[in-house]
């Protein structure tokens, strides 16, 4: 090709090179975007989960105001009576 | 999963619009040369990505003295993510000089100096995830591929240097002459102009794939510390 006088038709060596990077690149970057996407899957399943395997928090009953009892001397009210004693 | 940062959309975009420039200036504005026809625009590409690739490998092994120093696993996975990039962009150089190489030299192949250490360069990389894909234990995995990306890393600078040290038909059409070159050519201004737009393009492209190729290892490392976390 290098004592030729007309310049050779190579355009068809040209595309090919330029469809194998642009297929290339695209192959690589639809890689990277599909991994992404069942990592953030995975993700959000593993996080459920975690959230279903930690242990249940048992709700206490609200404790109301202490209501003075029988056997709660201190609880009683104070009378005349009870300052004579 | 942090949605992607603005700066990285940005540059998503701004990839794009090098790389459609880029095409057009080695596609239409560049001047055809007159020995070899249009197949000599795949050259802007083919230097393009090789630029990138190399400097790709060489990011790699800093990366991994790096980790060798401070065993934070973060530097094993910008080490990684360098590589990956890398191994793709050299699989397109190859793939480029194969093509430019059937017409100029008449044979899609040969074993040549350059081209064998540029298949060596591939074949080192593809082993190296071969290696971590046997290893479970990630500070092993991390250790034993941070070693081997520093030895391999040597296959960078042989490949890039093995057209100015022996004797080769691959031209040196950057800063040197080959006397045994076949394909060789002088560039224009014009040329010029595109070549350099080409390395910038592919350094941009590399920059954002590199970005996205480490928040997706981020994204695997807090996947498999969840995994850990449930099965315990």
């Amino acid at each position: 090709m290098f004592f030729q006088e007309v310049t050779p038709d190579t355009s068809g060596y040209m595309i090919a090179g330029y469809a194998v990077t642009f297929i290339v690149m695209a192959l690589y970057v639809a890689s990277i975007y599909i991994r992404n996407r069942n990592l953030i899957q995975d993700m959000t399943m593993l996080e459920e989960m975690d959230r279903a395997a930690a242990p249940v928090e048992v709700r206490q009953p609200k404790k109301s105001p202490a209501k003075p009892t029988g056997n709660n001397k201190l609880a009683k009210p104070v009378t005349k009576r009870s300052r004579k004693k | 999963m942090q949605s992607k940062p603005l700066a990285l959309k940005i540059l998503d975009v701004v990839s794009i619009i090098v790389l459609g420039i880029s095409t057009y200036l080695a596609l239409v504005f560049a001047p055809k040369e007159l020995v070899m026809g249009d197949v000599q625009r795949v050259f802007y590409f083919h230097i393009g990505t090789a630029w990138t690739a190399l400097l790709g490998f060489i990011l790699a092994a800093l990366f991994s003295v790096v980790y060798l120093i401070t065993k934070n696993l973060r530097w094993d996975r910008l080490q990684v993510a360098a590589i990956e990039v890398s191994l793709v962009f050299f699989l397109i150089t190859i793939a480029l000089g194969s093509i430019w190489a059937r017409p100029a030299w008449n044979t899609w192949w040969t074993w040549d100096p350059r081209l064998t250490t540029a298949a060596v360069t591939e074949l080192i990389y593809i082993a190296y995830f071969m290696l971590r894909q046997g290893i479970d234990e990630p500070e092993k995995r991390a250790r034993f591929g941070a070693v081997y990306a520093l030895v391999g890393g040597i296959s960078a600078p042989i490949t890039f240097f093995a057209i100015r040290l022996f004797r080769t038909i691959h031209p040196v059409v950057i800063s040197g002459s080959n006397a045994a070159a076949q394909g060789s050519f002088n560039m224009t201004p014009d040329m010029l102009t595109t070549f350099f737009f080409a390395l910038f393009t592919f350094t941009v492209i590399f920059i954002d794939l590199f970005w996205n190729r480490i928040r997706l290892g981020d994204l695997q490392d807090k996947v498999e510390q969840l995994k850990l976390k449930v099965s315990i």
